[in-house]
């Protein structure tokens, strides 16, 4: 287990209350100006060597993502954008950061913005988190009185100013693109990429987005210096991570531990064990609901990082498990994320757009066994139509989870969907002929 | 995607009050220059606010011309998220979380609390045409499930029985304690905890 002084996030369960003063005690805000002074290059090589990659799912090495902000600003002024706008079902680790530890946010904003030089902030949260998001508006009030950012932010002798900008419950805008057009006004849907945003993004500027936690370990990597967060972990997965463990357990919690911590410690330890003892175990999902569920024989000796779960054709992703055990209905489980999905596609790729409502409809039918034997092969052939079709990274997110649950449990489904399939296959019939207009003995 | 229609019946005028008036020119002045319409977003929380929380055409149409945008995008920014009320909800407005993490802990029996207290059907005033509710999709706290949400607030850790009791002071007009209601403290393990003991303790 993570020894408490090598955790970062020291009030994430608020025993020592969220304002400045307290979180000037815990080390917040002290000689920050010493850190800007070292410069830009030494701060992006810092976090470069600390192997700090993004928290926000995708993993993306952070010193990396900095690095590629333009070294000279031109006409147009760089942005820095924090992503807050946590949506992934399972995960809610940036909400107990936004309400509990504000000021290591704001103070790795300011880094941030220094490294990428970047006058502007825009802190995205989602609009349900209002509350939240009122707690980071006096956090930032305490700043600005305090001087700490403004003018000559906490005398680094960088201006800055960080605004608030509320989302309104739109999944898909946790996506960085359809991010940016959201701030611009415009209906959250996501942009192709390339260009990236790190060279056109905000009102076509160069801008660096970031995940609320990526930002807010950032202040602590470089006190503590990049070796000793390196430490932490295994090589190319370092450091230390929230993880929110949900669902089938005696004890949900959020908890910071280390990465490549075994699955089973985080819920035996942490979390007091599944309901119903570790062999009433069926399945868990690792990191947030687009991950692939990982069924219990592999649970045993799971390790949580980003490259021992891609092993496993899951992934870390945000790192919110949501364990799920023997009471409950796996296939009903993921017609709901399936349904979840279909809700929240954006409706700008036809493949996701369509094939969402696809994948729930099938799944519906098959937790009520009303399916036919050779929809399952029809609902795995749909999922490879979507992921991989569309601009952004969601037709990957809402197929995998069905994949997984195919991979997995495909034994499950198919023992309660036994029916003989409606209309006899043709061979003759073109492949996109809809079948079910056809002629029942054509 | 979500299907939203606007309500029948729509009042003529929309105007922003003066208290109004002065938070949204706060809000521009976020946005760099010419780049008003940043803030649609934020003036249609206004105006649902003002509104009793749900947007008529009126208030779009008077947005588009303070942003100086036209009007169709702001009518596509309201239809798009699913936060913007664009018909009458109740003063008090439930939202059940049913996403997975929700559902294996048991959110449908405060879908069925609702059904009891409040409508038969979601997004219907009550009795009383005080409170609605609807089932939405993961409203972030899963740690916490099963979670509804009235108005801006969390309430945690909820079962049939509390959701029950939550919606009859509601319907009373009064306004319960949000957070957790198995009373532990926001995210930690219940007497469970392994981390952080001395600060705890301190």
């Amino acid at each position: 287990m993570l020894k408490d002084q090598d955790r970062i996030f020291k009030n994430l369960y608020n025993d020592l209350g969220s304002d400045i003063t307290s979180s000037q005690k815990r080390g917040d805000w002290v000689n920050t100006k010493d850190l800007t002074n070292k410069g830009r290059d030494w701060i992006i090589n810092e976090i470069k060597n600390s192997q700090l990659r993004g928290r926000g799912g995708a993993g993306f090495p952070t010193g990396l993502k900095w690095s590629f902000a333009p070294k000279e600003v031109g006409s147009r002024p760089h942005y820095l954008v924090i992503n807050a706008d946590e949506s992934e079902p399972g995960t809610c680790k940036d909400r107990d950061l936004l309400r509990f530890e504000p000021h290591k946010l704001i103070e790795g904003c300011l880094i941030a913005s220094f490294a990428v030089q970047a006058h502007a902030c825009y802190i995205y949260i989602r609009g349900e988190y209002f509350i939240e998001g009122q707690k980071l508006q006096a956090a930032i009030d305490e700043a600005y009185d305090k001087n700490l950012i403004g003018k000559n932010a906490a005398g680094t002798g960088w201006d800055l100013d960080i605004y608030i900008h509320y989302g309104a419950g739109a999944y898909i805008c946790g996506e960085e693109t359809a991010l940016l057009e959201s701030i611009e006004g415009k209906k959250g849907q996501p942009r192709l990429k390339p260009p990236f945003p790190a060279l056109i993004g905000l009102y076509g500027c160069p801008t660096i987005i970031n995940n609320v936690e990526t930002i807010a370990v950032v202040p602590t990597i470089l006190r503590k210096g990049s070796k000793w967060f390196s430490s932490l972990g295994r090589e190319k997965n370092t450091g230390t991570k929230i993880f929110c463990i949900s669902g089938n357990v005696n004890n949900p919690c959020n908890v910071e531990e280390e990465m490549n911590i075994p699955l089973k410690e985080l819920i035996e330890i942490h979390a007091g064990g599944v309901i119903g003892g570790w062999d009433n175990l069926q399945a868990v999902i690792p990191g947030g609901s687009s991950m692939p569920l990982i069924p219990k024989e592999k649970c045993e000796t799971l390790t949580m990082d980003f490259d021992s779960l891609m092993a496993e054709k899951s992934g870390l992703g945000t790192a919110g498990v949501v364990v799920i055990n023997k009471d409950q209905d796996i296939i009903k489980c993921m017609a709901r994320i399936a349904r979840f999905y279909k809700h929240e596609s954006c409706g700008q790729c036809t493949p996701c757009r369509e094939g969402t409502g696809w994948m729930w409809r099938m799944l519906e039918r098959m937790s009520k066994g009303e399916a036919t034997r050779d929809e399952v092969d029809m609902l795995g052939d749909v999922t490879n139509q979507i992921a991989g079709h569309t601009i952004c990274a969601f037709g990957e997110g809402s197929s995998w989870p069905v994949q997984g649950l195919l991979r997995h449990f495909k034994k499950e489904i198919k023992e309660r969907n036994k029916f003989d399939p409606i209309v006899k296959e043709n061979k003759n019939i073109p492949y996109l002929v809809d079948q079910h207009l056809l002629d029942k003995n054509a | 995607m979500s299907l939203k229609k606007p309500a029948k019946d729509q009042p003529e005028n929309f105007e922003f009050t003066s208290s109004s008036l002065e938070e949204a020119k706060n809000i521009i002045a976020k946005y760099p220059e010419g780049k008003q319409q940043s803030a649609v977003m934020a003036l249609l929380y206004i105006a649902q606010r003002q509104n009793d929380n749900w947007i008529p055409l009126a208030a779009m149409k008077y947005i588009a011309k303070f942003l100086d945008m036209p009007y169709i995008k702001v009518y596509e920014v309201a239809t798009f998220y699913s936060m913007y009320n664009l018909s009458p909800v109740g003063k008090y407005f439930i939202q059940v979380c049913t996403t997975t993490p929700c559902m294996i802990r048991g959110a449908n029996k405060l879908v069925e609390a609702c059904k009891e207290k409040i409508s038969e059907n979601e997004s219907e005033l009550s009795k009383d045409k005080t409170c609605s509710w609807m089932e939405v999709e993961c409203l972030g706290a899963c740690v916490n499930a099963p979670m509804m949400q009235i108005n801006d607030n969390y309430y945690e850790d909820l079962d049939k029985e509390k959701t029950l009791k939550i919606l009859e002071s509601l319907l009373k007009g009064e306004t319960p304690k949000p957070g957790s209601y198995r009373g532990r403290i926001n995210n930690e393990p219940e007497n469970n905890r392994k981390t952080l003991l001395d600060l705890k303790n301190a």
